[in-house]
């Protein structure tokens, strides 16, 4: 009993000392916060040159954190024990931030560089009048293939990857709705498809793929392409730009079924500490020369057209990396499909990839 | 004050027990109950007796096995040969020195070592022979599982049959006990207790085994522990994530059984 009590005791104390701890590093990065802004955003998705600029041109501070799945960004804003002040979510996540009222209205009249947007990338169904998010970057969900690794295959179309010449050719970038995305579009069915019968054939369809994945991975997708280790990848189109960089064999293509076409925004969490330092952070990142800077740097597509005009017209004008309003035309923005959906994607991405193990 | 200032040395004990093992055994438990809504429910449990979640479980106790038995293969002989040798802390220190690097760099490193392009193959192609894919098949993943694990099979085996009176052994022999009935009569039955405690250093690791999965196998291999990952990060379906880790946490129980060290047996054995 006594010794019950002294745990008791203990257990008590070390709470009361956790918790003294916790209140007095939460006051210590309050008290700073009027000249520092934390900004969490996708690894290797800013110049960093860029954020050295900002803190030299405002007097601001930056912390930079790094997340590497829309998912995680939100578990961390969710526990909100950072105070993160702009984050960069994609279109998706933001409906569901929304829906939690996570969100701080963006104030734009403290955005004059937000002329300099494409009127295309504003007011799109996820967040109409842009008011919580402003665009950062937009890319699509495509092909990335080394033709000097293959005989001469071209991919116009997704069924091209379901060829028998390409046994154990194929890496999938390990994600539930690219991969049930493909597999939905193949059939002609909606990457947003929320019926099961629909999601079962996909599921089916992806099956008959599997001699020809080599692997599913992650980040590491490009280390691999550019190495000529696999011939062939289902790839961001900012991916595809990375790995074209380096290895100049490579060649991109979105399939005429359709695929993804998706924005990454610039958001501002309801944990932030300075909301006017997050104004200033997202009004010089729209700015045209730091976006063409940026968009120079990390070889996904601006959204900016006023950046577009700086920029090496070989590249804004090449359209598989800034596809025609057209071409957009065939490609579908991810919704927000609720947990239960969500939950049944990854239960058949994971049926898929067991399947892999029987062959 | 003996007393009191005993109790009071175990205070560091029982508080890190109930934070970090209780606590959390317990929060797993009961998250398991919970759905994506946060309703109370048995459906998790139900779901993980449907196909999917049953036939991983086969697989990730295959591999766990696969890669215990050829830890062993080797762990065992080399743990022998090291009792043999006169530097015996030097070459045990050369086969634990690996295991203190980092095990995302070792990974990383056969990632270069099978690629298509990497030294086995390059070996490969100077002795005329075709390019292989060696990385991400169930062979790569194995064998860096094995790799990874033979230290910690190699110490408690070392240990015990360093332990081993070398008496023992002889007068075996001299009564006329072959090579291999020595070793299956007396070495063997001296030793199994370290034999098991190297498999419960593997074994249970190795089913919950999930970054060697996605880099070395390429996702081709899953594990309940990718399951689980999968389940908390992706889906942040919670409920079900927590009802695969009861599911593993009980498979470690019952391995922790089988192969515990039944102090009591072992020791009139060896009395003999």
């Amino acid at each position: 009993m006594k010794s019950l009590v002294q745990t008791i005791i203990v257990l008590l104390v070390a709470v009361a000392i956790l918790f003294y701890v916790n209140t007095q590093l939460n006051e210590s990065s309050s008290s700073a916060s009027s000249d520092t802004i934390t900004v969490f955003n996708w690894g290797e998705y800013i110049d960093p040159e860029l954020v050295d600029r900002f803190e030299q041109e405002t007097g601001i501070r930056v912390i930079y954190e790094t997340f590497d799945s829309n998912e995680a960004m939100l578990t961390k804003i969710q526990q909100g024990g950072t105070r993160y002040d702009v984050a960069m979510p994609s279109e998706y996540m933001i409906e569901k931030m929304k829906e939690e009222e996570l969100l701080i209205p963006i104030d734009q009249s403290k955005l004059p560089n937000l002329q300099n947007i494409d009127p295309y990338f504003l007011d799109l169904p996820f967040d109409p009048g842009n008011q919580y998010s402003i665009p950062y970057f937009w890319g699509t969900v495509g092909i990335a293939f080394n033709p000097t690794l293959l005989d001469g295959q071209t991919f116009e179309s997704w069924n091209d990857l379901w060829s028998p010449e390409l046994k154990q050719e194929v890496i999938l970038v390990d994600g539930a709705r690219e991969v049930m995305g493909m597999g939905l579009n193949t059939l002609g069915y909606s990457l947003n498809s929320t019926d099961e019968t629909e999601l079962r054939a996909a599921t089916d369809r992806l099956k008959e793929m599997g001699p020809n994945v080599k692997a599913i991975i992650g980040d590491e997708i490009v280390e691999t392409m550019r190495r000529g280790e696999a011939a062939i990848a289902l790839v961001w189109s900012g991916q595809a730009a990375d790995i074209m960089y380096v290895n100049e064999d490579i060649d991109y293509s979105v399939p005429e079924e359709g695929s993804n076409l998706w924005f990454d925004n610039m958001i501002i969490p309801k944990t932030a500490g300075n909301v006017e330092g997050a104004h200033k952070f997202i009004n010089f990142m729209l700015d045209a020369e730091v976006a063409a800077q940026n968009a120079d740097y990390v070889g996904y597509s601006t959204p900016n057209s006023a950046a577009i005009e700086l920029m090496d017209p070989e590249v804004t004008g090449d359209t598989r990396f800034y596809p025609t309003e057209e071409m957009r035309e065939r490609l579908e923005v991810y919704q927000n499909l609720g947990p239960e959906k969500l939950g049944l994607y990854n239960e058949l991405f994971l049926e898929f990839k067991m399947s892999m193990n029987q062959n | 004050m003996e007393t009191k200032s005993r109790t009071f040395l175990m205070v560091p004990y029982y508080l890190w027990m109930v934070l970090f093992v209780v606590a959390p055994i317990a929060l797993v438990g009961y998250y398991s109950f919970f759905d994506i809504q946060g309703n109370f429910t048995l459906a998790n449990y139900q779901n993980f007796f449907s196909g999917t979640y049953l036939s991983l479980t086969l697989s990730s106790f295959w591999y766990a096995f696969l890669i215990t038995v050829f830890t062993l293969l080797i762990a065992y002989p080399t743990a022998y040969w090291i009792t043999k040798t006169k530097q015996k802390q030097l070459w045990l220190l050369l086969i634990i020195i690996p295991s203190w690097i980092n095990l995302l760099l070792k990974t990383y490193a056969f990632i270069g070592i099978f690629g298509m392009n990497g030294s086995i193959n390059n070996v490969l192609t100077f002795l005329g022979l075709e390019r292989q894919q060696i990385l991400y098949t169930d062979f790569s993943f194995i064998f860096v599982s094995v790799y990874i694990f033979i230290p910690f099979m190699i110490l408690p085996i070392f240990n015990a049959l360093d332990k081993l009176n070398p008496g023992l052994v002889d007068a075996s022999n001299d009564l006329g006990a072959s090579q291999w009935v020595t070793f299956r009569k007396v070495i063997w039955p001296l030793t199994v207790g370290g034999v098991k405690a190297g498999i419960q250093a593997t074994f249970i690791p190795a089913l919950s085994l999930f970054m060697i999965t996605r880099l070395i196998a390429g996702n081709k291999v899953i594990t309940l522990g990718t399951a689980i990952e999968q389940q908390f990060l992706v889906t942040q379906n919670w409920g079900m994530g927590s009802t695969i880790a009861v599911f593993l946490i009980v498979f470690m129980v019952i391995i922790m059984i089988l192969t515990g060290d039944r102090e009591k047996g072992g020791n009139q054995r060896g009395n003999y």
